[in-house]
């Protein structure tokens, strides 16, 4: 098997911890893992990434345009920008929340989250669009988007892991009272 | 052996204590600062580790560390280096006994530095051999052998990689505890023709040094860090070839598989350049594409081999146009030029062309929601409001005061220069009221020697000093006004403020920036006294706290003036409906915005989330 995936985001949402779950579900199973992510200034509320590579024969961290398997897109803006990296035929799943930017809110941008989804419904063939809301109210808490699109890669298959194979990586990566709350986060968009 | 996910400066770390390091020090900068951290995580008793107060003071303490015949290990980024040059260009004339590996990470964009500065260049000026990995299951090997290569040569070494390496995760193999090398230091043998530097030792040095170098070509010819990829085709397609270093690499190798498998030179050691390599791989070729960021060093060391050697290789790559001369490489653009070069169609996976998207969010990075460095650049902001003024800026989180709304860092050079700056501004435009800002951890790194000057030489501004109690931009390392150490000792803090008074800034005032009323009375009050004033903003770190309280917008009270958002530029703040939002995701309760409010719309509540 040979994969990979783009998590895409912003500074603060979750997508290192996700890229992290992922590696040590994979590291588990034997499969080689190479990633790389935003790290630094840009970390401050910027646009971030990770690009997650499973299987032999990989030389880089780093994926080509057009050549993601599946991308994981937190923030509806952020799915587009990364969009270029997906292959013909690729997965995109993406939270229907929105991050507002300074710049927005400033005036200094005019940010529409709806236009952003309207585009990726157009263009995106196998696009899977997680109501971030409903989702985050289910799990109980705000602050588990990543496991929310995690469970929901994982039950669509596109992840090649499942739901069971990312808890046991919870169980080794995540401190324990927070157990409990990931798990329900995983299983929010239905089990698989 | 066994298999862990590792950062490339992670497994640069456990490289080190794998190869018995005794000494470990540094100092916090992008992308270099997760080697030292997992020392600290991972080392066995025996080894010591520290930030130091700044890169020139570790240089000094792995150099004496090395004097003992330890092995030392510092670590810095590339800007760090300039300050610890002056250590580092005399210590490889005097030569070490013990292992010297100074690990320099560079920047390529770039990303988080004020410069696209090469270490490469660095090594040939300095002449300290160079080693440059290309993934970070090659740095964990390459820093145990730059720790041989330095003792069996008697230099120091650099390890040197980019961001990429360094901050790129792979599974790799690396060493168990009871693997580690273990070795007692000799200790310091008492030999002043050795260890003092005089024009005469320099002199003698330099020459074995150049005689070394020489032969280290050699050596190095034959050593697997430099390698030829051997290629598969026949007739004119076989007459190019790649060249590559670093990253850089692992793009040119993809690239080949996807393109034409033609033959590819790695460059492990940058310098001393392995020359016999280089011709042996020259010698079958009429083309070659030089593959790296930063300067085109392979390059020139390319081009001047073929004049050397009288060979009819041409050479191209940054200098011909056929790569960028700045910013990083990627996949794709090494993707595209290798296949512009061997005049092959990329295969398969071809990027689908897609019509313009609507305008994409733009996403500056800001200073966190409830950040105190926001509440002590607006309070000065308040209190100079209408006065002839400028902001000298530095190295840190509060850099982004310089965004909008808050507009108040008028220049930003390197790590202590507002100081400096402020001076010369002064002394030229007197009616100017001067400020450099300068964070707690640069304020002991590279302020002290500009305060000294300021006092002495009759300067007159006031010096703001934003004490988080952290280093915060790097990922929270202590310094010497945290009162902890990376030994985890719990010791006395070095008073910012007695420092000051010490020197002779006889109005200094300390104030929590979050009390805004009295924060704006400070400034006004400290920025009127003559000479060198200071004033230190003291608050936490809010990453580093976990706040029991977030704001709430009473939506009755609010009449959607909007002064919250244009005033401070809070990424917590919002307008929805034509009131003001907080996102409880983002808002640590400073209570800033509250503060302001002109209508008592924002108040605290406590936090469940």
């Amino acid at each position: 098997m040979r994969k990979n995936i783009v998590l895409c985001g912003v500074g603060g949402q979750g997508t290192v911890l996700a890229s992290r779950l992922i590696s040590a579900a994979a590291m588990a199973k034997q499969i080689p893992v190479m990633s790389a992510e935003t790290i630094g200034m840009a970390q401050r509320g910027g646009s971030v990434f990770s690009h997650l590579r499973m299987g032999e024969g990989i030389w880089s961290p780093m994926i080509a345009r057009g050549e993601a398997d599946l991308i994981l897109a937190f923030e509806p803006g952020e799915a587009v920008r990364m969009l270029p990296f997906l292959k013909p035929g690729g997965q995109m799943i993406v939270s229907t929340r929105p991050v507002m930017p300074v710049t927005a809110a400033l005036g200094g941008s005019a940010y529409q989250p709806e236009k952003m989804l309207e585009y990726l419904k157009q263009h995106v063939r196998n696009l899977r669009i997680v109501d971030a809301d409903r989702a985050l109210e289910k799990a109980g808490s705000p602050r588990v988007l990543n496991l929310v699109l995690l469970g929901a890669a994982a039950a669509g298959g596109e992840l090649g892991l499942t739901q069971e194979d990312l808890r046991q990586a919870i169980r080794t990566q995540i401190p324990e009272r927070f157990h409990e709350m990931n798990y329900r986060a995983l299983t929010a968009c239905g089990d698989a | 052996m066994h298999s862990e996910f590792l950062m490339g400066n992670e497994a640069i770390a456990l490289g080190a204590l794998a190869a018995g390091v005794r000494v470990v020090c540094g100092y916090p900068g992008t992308p270099s600062t997760e080697v030292l951290e997992t020392v600290a995580k991972r080392r066995p008793d025996q080894v010591y580790v520290e930030w130091s107060v700044n890169e020139k003071t570790a240089m000094e303490i792995a150099g004496g560390a090395a004097y003992t015949g330890a092995r030392a290990l510092v670590t810095m980024k590339q800007m760090g280096l300039n300050v610890a040059s002056d250590p580092l260009m005399c210590l490889e004339y005097i030569g070490v006994k013990g292992g010297l590996v100074v690990l320099v990470a560079d920047d390529p964009g770039p990303i988080s530095s004020q410069t696209e500065q090469d270490t490469r260049h660095f090594a040939a000026f300095s002449k300290v051999p160079c080693f440059d990995p290309s993934t970070a299951q090659e740095a964990y090997e390459m820093v145990q052998q730059a720790f041989d290569f330095s003792e069996k040569y008697g230099t120091p070494v650099f390890l040197r990689p980019t961001t990429r390496v360094s901050h790129g995760y792979a599974s790799i193999r690396v060493k168990d505890p009871e693997e580690y090398l273990v070795r007692e230091p000799e200790g310091f043998v008492k030999d002043s023709g050795r260890w003092v530097i005089f024009p005469r030792l320099s002199n003698r040095n330099h020459r074995l040094i150049e005689e070394r170098n020489a032969h280290l070509q050699d050596v190095l010819s034959d050593d697997p860090a430099n390698r030829i990829e051997p290629g598969e085709g026949s007739g004119a397609d076989s007459r190019r070839g790649l060249a590559a270093g670093g990253i850089s690499w692992t793009y040119a190798m993809e690239a080949r598989e996807r393109t034409r498998k033609v033959p590819l030179l790695k460059i492990g050691t940058p310098y001393p350049f392995p020359e016999k390599k280089a011709v042996e791989f020259l010698s079958g070729l009429d083309e070659v594409l030089c593959v790296e960021e930063l300067s085109p060093v392979i390059e020139r060391e390319l081009i001047y081999v073929c004049g050397k050697y009288g060979l009819k290789t041409r050479i191209y790559g940054k200098q011909t146009g056929h790569m960028p001369l700045s910013g990083e490489n990627t996949r794709d653009s090494v993707l595209a030029a290798a296949a512009v070069f061997l005049g092959a169609e990329p295969a398969a996976a071809a990027a689908p062309e897609l019509p313009p998207p609507p305008e994409l969010p733009v996403r500056p990075p800001v200073l966190c929601a409830g950040c105190p460095h926001r509440a002590s650049f607006y309070a000065v902001k308040q209190a100079m409001k209408g006065q002839k003024t400028i902001f000298c800026g530095d190295i840190g989180c509060y850099t982004l005061g310089n965004a909008m709304p808050l507009d108040m860092v008028d220049t930003c050079l390197c790590m202590g220069a507002g100081l400096g700056i402020a001076q010369a501004i002064d002394h030229l435009e007197p009616d100017r009221s001067c400020f450099a800002f300068v964070g707690d951890s640069t304020f002991f790194a590279s302020a002290l020697p500009g305060v000294v000057n300021a006092v002495y030489n009759q300067a007159s501004f006031t010096l703001v000093v934003l004490d988080n109690s952290t280093t915060a931009m790097t990922g929270h390392q202590p310094h010497p006004g945290t009162g902890r150490t990376m030994m985890g000792q719990v010791v006395e803090k070095v008073s910012i403020e007695k420092v000051l008074r010490g020197i002779g800034v006889e109005t200094v005032e300390t104030v929590d920036p979050l009390n805004l009323k009295a924060a704006v009375e400070t400034v006004r009050r400290v920025a009127a006294q003559p000479g060198v004033k200071a004033v230190v903003f003291r608050s936490p770190c809010v990453a580093l706290m976990k706040s029991a309280r977030r704001m709430t917008v009473d939506t009755g009270r609010c009449i959607g003036c909007a002064k919250c958002i244009r005033e401070i530029g809070c990424p917590g703040l919002s307008m929805s409906g034509g009131k003001a939002k907080v996102d409880p995701a983002q808002c640590n309760g400073c209570g800033l915005c509250a503060q302001l409010c002109p209508a008592g719309a924002l108040e605290g509540v406590e936090n469940h989330a």
